[in-house]
C-alpha cells in the first residue's frame, strides 16, 4: 500500500482534480448565465455532445486545434437559438424541451459519428500543456498549477470574468433583473426576450466548449456519449453554488477532487469498496448541497414570461 | 368512412402477407440474431462475437447465413424485447451477448422450442433444452498477460484499468494479478463502475502511471480513454477481448482476443443434430478461442517473451499451471 500523504501524492490528486474539473466549468459557469437569466437548460449534455463531435471532426479534418473549439462553439450557438426558440418564444416547459435537446444531441452526434466517421474510434493531436515560464520550474507547484494545456487555463480565467460581467455591469443587472423579476424588468425597458435569447446562446456556447474539452482537450478521441453525464452534472453544480461563480468553481473542484481521490486510493490499494468509492463525489455533492441552501435563486428560473398587455 | 377505413385494413394485411412472403421463401438461410450492449466496434466484447459470426457468415456465405443485430441494448428491458422479436421472426439462433440478460432468457426461451438462444457470458442454461450459455476463461489470458506485463515493466509496477469487480473483467483481472505476482510485479486496480465512462477511465490511468506504472491494461468498452492516456505518456496497453493495436499501434504490445468461433461451430453444429442448447462453453486456449495476438507489425518484440508466453498458456492447457490463486 502507497502513501497516501506523501507529497507527490498530495499534489497529484489537486493536479488531476484541476484538470478534471474543466468540464463542468465550462459547463457549469454556462448554465448559470442560463439560470441567471431565468432559463433552465436541460439540453447542456446533449450539446456537450454535439460540441464534443463537431470539435474532434473539424480537428480530425484539419488539424486545427481553434477551427475545433470555434465549430464546437458554433454548434452550441446553434443548439442554443433552438433551446431559446422553444423554451422563450415558444414558452414550451423548459425542463422537458431540455431532456428533448439532450436526447437530440446525444442521437444526432451517433448519427454523425457512424455517417462520418464509420462508428470508428479515432484519435487526434489534442491540447498540449503549456508550462508557465518560471512558475512551471516551481517543484510540485509548477506541475500541479504552471503545467496545463490553454482550455484548463481558459476555464479557470472563465471564473472572474463571469463574476465580473454579472455583478460589475450593466449586462449583468439586466440578466439578474430578468432572472429575479421579468415584469419590473420589461417595465424599465430591458429586453426580457433578448437577454434570456443572449444568456441561452452564451450557455449553449459554453457547453459546446465543455464537449470540446472531452475530445480535443482531454482524452483526444470520440466516442459515442463520451460525455457521461457531465452535463447532468453541471446543471447540479449550479444549485450547489448558489448561482455564483465562485460557488462554481468551488463546486467543480470539490466534485474533481473526490473523484481523483478515490482513484488514487484505489491504486494506492487502500482497502475500499469500489463501488463506494466510486459513490464519494456524488454523495459529498448531495450531503454539501443539504448544508448549502441558497437564497440567491433567481426567483423566475424555469418560469416562462407572458408579457402584460393591459 | 368506414369504407375507407376497411379499404386501408385489407392494405394492411395485403402489404403485411406480401412481406411474410422472402420471410418463407428464406427458410434455407441460417438466421443468427444478435443483442449487445455495446457497439459491433467497440475494441471489446460485442465486436469479438460479431467478428466471429462474420467469419462464420464468410465461410457459408452471405445467402445462406444471414447475421442481424441489435446494438446500444444496456437496457435490459429493451434487450427483452429485442429478443422476444427476434424469436417471433423466426430466427435460428438469438444470441444475448450480455451477462445481464440472463433473465430475459429465461423468460422468453421457453415460449420459442423451436428457436436456440445463447446467452453470454452466461451462468446457467435454467435447465432449458434451447440455452446454451458461454463465456470466456478470461484468468486464463489473465495469468499469462500477468506474467507478460511483469517481463517488460522496468520498474514493477502495473496498472490495470477495469469497469466493474464482475464478470470475465474480474477473473481476468484476477489472472493478471496472479500472474504478475509470481513474476514479482506490484498490481494496483481501479474500478470505474462503468463500461462506458471513457473520461474517467482515462483518469483511471493517468493516476497509475502518476504512481510510476506505465504498463497497462484494462478492460472494457471504455478503454479507449485509458489507452489514449497510455499513449500520450508513451507507455505499454495489453489489450482484452479483441484486437486494440489500431487504437495506439506504438503503445499496444499484445491483445487478448476472443475468437467465439469455436464455440458458435459446435452450438450451430449442434442445432443441426437437433440439440437447441442444455451446455455450457468456455473460449479457453484449449479450444483456440483464446488468442494471444503480438504486435509484431509495429513493435521490436523480443521473440523470448513471445515463446515465455506460448509456453504458459500450454501449461495452462496441460493442467500444470492454476490461472487463479486457490481459494
Amino acid at each position: 500500500m502507497g502513501n497516501l500523504f506523501s507529497t507527490a501524492t498530495i499534489f497529484g490528486i489537486i493536479g488531476m482534480a484541476i484538470r478534471l474539473a474543466m468540464p463542468y466549468l465550462y459547463a457549469g459557469l454556462g448554465e448559470l448565465f442560463n439560470q441567471a437569466a431565468g432559463c433552465f437548460n436541460l439540453g447542456v449534455e446533449g450539446i456537450m455532445m454535439m460540441g464534443a463531435f463537431s470539435a474532434f471532426y473539424v480537428v480530425y479534418q484539419t488539424g486545427n486545434l481553434l477551427l475545433g473549439i470555434i465549430a464546437a462553439a458554433v454548434v452550441g450557438l446553434l443548439m442554443g437559438l433552438i433551446m431559446s426558440l422553444i423554451s422563450v418564444t415558444f414558452k414550451a416547459a423548459q425542463g422537458i424541451s431540455g431532456i428533448g435537446l439532450t436526447m437530440f444531441g446525444v442521437g444526432l452526434s451517433s448519427l454523425l459519428f457512424k455517417t462520418l466517421l464509420q462508428g470508428t474510434v479515432l484519435s487526434v493531436s489534442g491540447f498540449t500543456p503549456i508550462k508557465i515560464p518560471f512558475l512551471g520550474d516551481i517543484p510540485y507547484i509548477g506541475e500541479t498549477f504552471f503545467q496545463n494545456n490553454l482550455m484548463v487555463y481558459l476555464a479557470y480565467c472563465l471564473i472572474p470574468v463571469c463574476s465580473i460581467v454579472l455583478y460589475k455591469t450593466t449586462l449583468g443587472l439586466k440578466i439578474r433583473s430578468v432572472g429575479q423579476n421579468p415584469q419590473a424588468a420589461d417595465t424599465l425597458g430591458v429586453s426580457v426576450i433578448k437577454i434570456r435569447y443572449l444568456c441561452v446562446c452564451i450557455g449553449s456556447i459554453l457547453a459546446g466548449i465543455a464537449g470540446a474539452t472531452f475530445s480535443i482537450a482531454n482524452i483526444n478521441m470520440f466516442q459515442e456519449k463520451m460525455t457521461n453525464g457531465t452535463g447532468y452534472i453541471a446543471v447540479a453544480l449550479v444549485y450547489f453554488s448558489g448561482w455564483k461563480p465562485k460557488g462554481v468553481l468551488f463546486g467543480a473542484l470539490l466534485f474533481s477532487f473526490v473523484n481523483a481521490l478515490q482513484l488514487r486510493m484505489q491504486v494506492l490499494g487502500i482497502n475500499i469498496p469500489s463501488d463506494i468509492a466510486m459513490m464519494l463525489p456524488y454523495i459529498l455533492t448531495i450531503v454539501t448541497l443539504i448544508f448549502v441552501q441558497s437564497r440567491d435563486a433567481p426567483a423566475a428560473l424555469s418560469v416562462p414570461y407572458e408579457r402584460s398587455e393591459n | 368512412m368506414s369504407k375507407k377505413f376497411s379499404i386501408m385494413i385489407l392494405f394492411v394485411c395485403v402489404v403485411m402477407t406480401l412481406l411474410s412472403v422472402p420471410v418463407l421463401a428464406e427458410d434455407e438461410v441460417f438466421q443468427v440474431a444478435m443483442v449487445m450492449p455495446s457497439k459491433i466496434n467497440d475494441y471489446s466484447f460485442s465486436q469479438s462475437m460479431y467478428e466471429a459470426l462474420k467469419v462464420l457468415q464468410s465461410e457459408a456465405g452471405e445467402d445462406s447465413f444471414e447475421i442481424v443485430y441489435s446494438e446500444d441494448m444496456f437496457n435490459v428491458a429493451d434487450a427483452r424485447e429485442a429478443i422476444r422479436d427476434y424469436a417471433d421472426m423466426g430466427f435460428d439462433l438469438v444470441i444475448a451477448h450480455g451477462s445481464q440478460y440472463g433473465t430475459s432468457i429465461q423468460e422468453i426461451a421457453p415460449d420459442y422450442p423451436e428457436t436456440a438462444f445463447a446467452w453470454g457470458n452466461g451462468t446457467d442454461f435454467f435447465g432449458l433444452d434451447n440455452v446454451s450459455v458461454y463465456q470466456a476463461s478470461a484468468e486464463q489470458g489473465g495469468y499469462v498477460f500477468g506474467q507478460i506485463a511483469a517481463a517488460v515493466s522496468e520498474n514493477g509496477k502495473l496498472g490495470v484499468c477495469g469497469p466493474v469487480e464482475s464478470g470475465d473483467a474480474k477473473t481476468y483481472i484476477d489472472g493478471f494479478k496472479n500472474g504478475a505476482a509470481e513474476a514479482g510485479a506490484e498490481v494496483s486496480v481501479t474500478y470505474t463502475s462503468s463500461f462506458s465512462d471513457v473520461s474517467l477511465m482515462s483518469a483511471a490511468a493517468e493516476t497509475h502511471m502518476d504512481e510510476g506504472a506505465m504498463v497497462l491494461t484494462g478492460t472494457s468498452q471504455s478503454i479507449p480513454g485509458a489507452v489514449s492516456v497510455v499513449k500520450e505518456r508513451d507507455g505499454l496497453w495489453l489489450g482484452v477481448q479483441w484486437d486494440t493495436i489500431p487504437l495506439a499501434p506504438e503503445n499496444v504490445l499484445v491483445s487478448l482476443v476472443y475468437d467465439w468461433t469455436p464455440i458458435l461451430d459446435e452450438i450451430i453444429g449442434n442445432m443441426a443434430e437437433g440439440v437447441y442448447g442444455g451446455a455450457a462453453y468456455d473460449l479457453t486456449f484449449e479450444n483456440g478461442g483464446l488468442q494471444i495476438l503480438w504486435n509484431t507489425e509495429n513493435l521490436d518484440i523480443d521473440q523470448e517473451l513471445i515463446d515465455m508466453a506460448d509456453d504458459l498458456a500450454q501449461k495452462i492447457v496441460d493442467g500444470e499451471i492454476v490461472p487463479l490463486p486457490a481459494g
